[in-house]
């Protein structure tokens, strides 16, 4: 008799992280303020200490969003000797920003993206693109990483951090290995044509049927992502420098697409860009706390 | 800002723009009362200056919603939103 147990891989399950700024060793005396993105599939909070990033943690959003925002804040303070009754500032931000049950205000996440990226990516980015769980975003900043413009595309999932979570389970492929394995392929296929995750679904597995690898449907995912987001960023006018935040960013099959349709290279950063949002809202939190001559709310 | 609410699917791109830079020191607000179908609200931006938004309940849904101002062989110019608004911050993209 087959064995009824055997343990069922969630291919869509990236790696959880946590990271802490070595160089900072004393944050005492500092304004420590936080920001924690809630969003559909994942979950951030980030921790600043006089506007210098001190320390993140990056999770998969639970069924309970407020536990997720405790759940992340915890992780990044474990390790640091800070208590949450030293954070002076909170923002929540991300499509589950009012359910951070310790912030201090929430910020939409439009603009805690484009503060975060001004801090990862530099002063010269003035064109975003956000490729979140559920939506993508095309944001235009200026040299302080205020917003100047947005558009946004929510109708539907492909494109989209959870469309590329869903493919992975279809065709059993770690989320992390897409990027990778949609390159090994001889000629870059059409994309598939649906731009709704569910037919896409459908598609892929008739792709499979009909004789196509693995690494070929994925490439045809991926140029058809990549298609979408660039007539977003079409529409709202490229303007040079670009940078990408969001999870998909960490996929090259998509983001190396992009940048063959848009013809020009997304900046490169050695931090992790899925903490944007979070990290953009620790920075609200410094300047909110500022605005209100030091007092939270 | 220019702030573009709206969604693009197969059929076509359907955004509402709004220069939002003109409504801070708007006083009429013509627009909130000005469309019929009450599609635009004003919050507070995040640095709490007021702007007006489409309502989020409405941006996947534009294209039905604005269509009883649009019949398709005589589409008003301007737009009763865009009559309202005195300041002339209200574009469509379709
Ligand atoms: S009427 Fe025009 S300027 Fe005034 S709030 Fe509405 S959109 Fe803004
Ligand atoms: S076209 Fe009509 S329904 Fe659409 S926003 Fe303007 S006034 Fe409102």
């Amino acid at each position: 008799m087959a064995d009824r147990n055997i343990e069922k891989v969630e291919y869509w399950r990236w790696e959880e992280s946590r990271w802490q700024n070595p160089e900072i060793t004393d944050w005492r005396g500092s304004l420590v303020t936080a920001g924690v993105d809630i969003g559909s599939t994942s979950t951030q909070a980030a921790i600043m200490a006089d506007g210098k990033l001190y320390a993140y943690a990056s999770i998969r959003t639970g069924s309970n969003s407020p536990s997720s925002a405790v759940d992340a804040m915890n992780w990044a303070l474990a390790g640091t000797d800070l208590t949450p009754e030293d954070l002076r500032y909170t923002v929540g931000t991300g499509y589950g920003r009012v359910n951070v049950p310790f912030a201090d205000s929430t910020v939409t996440e439009i603009t805690c993206h484009a503060k975060g990226a001004n801090y990862i990516y530099g002063p010269t980015v003035r064109t975003l693109l956000d490729m979140g769980g559920q939506d993508c975003k095309a944001i235009h900043c200026d040299e302080n990483g205020a917003v100047t413009s947005f558009m946004m595309n929510d109708k539907c999932a492909a494109g989209t951090g959870r469309g590329m979570e869903v493919i992975a389970n279809l065709l059993a492929v770690h989320v992390e290995d897409i990027g990778e394995m949609s390159f090994r392929i001889d000629a870059e296929p059409p994309p598939v044509s649906s731009i709704c995750v569910i037919f896409a679904k459908t598609e892929a597995t008739n792709l499979m049927r009909s004789g196509w690898s693995k690494e070929k449907v994925l490439a045809a995912y991926c140029h058809a992502m990549a298609l979408r987001v660039a007539r977003l960023l079409e529409r709202n006018e490229m303007r040079l420098d670009f940078a990408i935040t969001g999870g998909i960013a960490k996929n090259s099959g998509v983001v190396k697409r992009i940048e063959r349709l848009i013809g020009a290279e997304a900046l490169r950063t050695d931090y992790d860009a899925q903490i944007a949002g979070a990290l953009g809202a620790a920075l609200m939190g410094k300047a909110l706390y500022e605005k209100k001559g030091g007092k939270p709310r | 800002m220019i702030a573009n609410y709206g969604c693009e699917d197969g059929s076509g791109i359907y955004y509402i723009r709004i220069d939002t830079g003109k409504c801070g020191d708007c006083q009429l607000r013509g627009c909130v009362g000005g469309c019929p179908q009450e599609l635009f609200v004003i919050e507070e931006d995040d640095w709490g200056d007021e702007m007006a938004v489409v309502r989020e309940d409405r941006r996947r849904t534009l294209q039905a919603v604005c269509a009883a101002c649009k019949p398709q062989d005589r589409p008003p110019d301007p737009l009763p939103c865009q009559s309202a608004c005195d300041r002339q911050a209200i574009e469509h993209t379709w």
